[in-house]
């Protein structure tokens, strides 16, 4: 990273956090929508990072774990400002939602007990699990069709439902550590079998 | 309370992939768990996260949080879900930016995104069996919410003509706020 001076310094955090403040106040949908925010900031307007350096940080935002929004912004402020821009950075991005969402929280429970609210909340329940099974779906197109990833997808979906609907108690977090640890076993296996050859 | 909110969310933070939607499943085995909200209320929550800006993590996180505990449980909550990512990815970016590169890494999350899609679509499944057929254990009897019924299917409906029509599918705010109408017209 280049040496700044201490005024540099400060300013540069000051404008992280103006800018993760404003794509947090005005992203829509989520961290994937907010990647394409981020490069338009970060890429087009600032050149602040070169192409490659963002593609790599996209990728690791969305293959580790956690929001991706917040993986990108962490990623971008300790690239740009070390561990304080990652830690401003990661503050401005989720003050917004905060803020909003803990102002909208104090009225809800009033809100909804309007009947014609609480109507309309029905029709959106119905809406969200409408968004959430068409999430999927968009993330399932975007599968390749390898038996791996058929087989766990099957399995994993056929085990859920089915535990769900005898009431057997099993933790989605065991369905994906269980399926990063097939992962590798079927990578070990094809590595060794290769290698016997 | 604010220790449970914080670690539940540190949990979740840490070992979901994939993004909001796949952190739904886990949030919601949790909330029902600890029987901090209802199923309805579940998915209420996930409308206004969807329909306000920002990570619908942290506006779930907050959400969940502020219900529960008020502002100090928002914030316990928002830490949690924050925390893991923070860390990992500074632990990514300082030491190990090539982390990606191995194989074995990388054959962990060839494993672990096939079964991210399965969680999700099992999430939708589920809440759909259990609030628009009345089942959620093969115990219960089904009893049809033939008024979500319908508004799913004129969603549905929507979708789709929009799609031909405009050549994509309308926002999930559009969708929010039409199943807002149809629901105030249905269960009037």
């Amino acid at each position: 990273m280049p040496h700044r001076t201490l005024q540099e310094e400060e300013r540069s955090l000051w404008t992280l956090f103006g800018t993760f403040f404003k794509i947090g106040l005005f992203t829509f949908g989520g961290g994937y929508a907010m990647i394409a925010l981020l490069e338009d900031e970060f890429i087009t307007k600032k050149h602040w990072l070169g192409r490659d350096e963002f593609l790599d940080m996209a990728a690791i935002a969305e293959s580790t774990p956690g929001p991706v929004a917040i993986n990108s912004a962490t990623y971008l402020g300790y690239k740009l400002a070390g561990v304080p821009g990652a830690a401003v950075a990661t503050v401005a991005v989720s003050l917004p939602s905060f803020g909003i969402i803990y102002a909208i929280s104090l009225f809800f429970d009033q809100f909804t007990a309007l009947t014609v609210v609480a109507h309309a909340f029905q029709g959106i329940q119905v809406c969200v699990i409408y968004l959430i099974f068409s999430a999927g779906v968009r993330m399932l197109k975007a599968l390749e069709r390898t038996p791996l990833n058929v087989g766990i997808l099957l399995v994993v979906m056929a085990c859920m439902i089915a535990f769900s609907l005898l009431a057997v108690k099993f933790s989605s977090i065991a369905f994906i550590l269980l399926s990063g640890v097939v992962g590798v076993a079927v990578w070990w296996t094809g590595r060794n079998q290769k290698g016997g050859r | 309370m604010l220790w449970q909110l914080f670690w539940t969310f540190l949990e979740i933070g840490a070992v979901s992939f994939g993004g909001g939607y796949g952190m739904i499943s886990l949030i919601r085995e949790k909330v029902l768990l600890h029987g901090w909200l209802e199923e309805t209320q579940f998915l209420s929550f996930i409308a206004v996260s969807e329909s306000t800006p920002g990570p619908l993590a942290v506006n779930m996180a907050t959400f969940i949080g502020a219900s529960q505990a008020g502002a100090a449980g928002a914030f316990c909550a928002t830490l949690g879900v924050v925390l893991p990512s923070f860390f990992i990815i500074l632990l990514i970016a300082a030491l190990i930016h090539n982390l990606l590169q191995y194989a074995g890494v990388n054959a962990f999350l060839s494993g672990i995104r096939p079964c991210v899609v399965a969680l999700i679509l099992a999430t939708a499944v589920t809440m759909g069996l259990s609030s628009l057929l009345g089942v959620s254990t093969l115990a219960d009897t089904p009893a049809p919410a033939w008024q979500g019924i319908g508004i799913l299917a004129a969603l549905l409906l929507l979708r789709f003509g929009w799609q031909r029509w405009k050549g994509k599918a309308p926002s999930p705010i559009a969708m929010i706020l039409v199943s807002a109408v149809l629901g105030m017209v249905v269960y009037h």
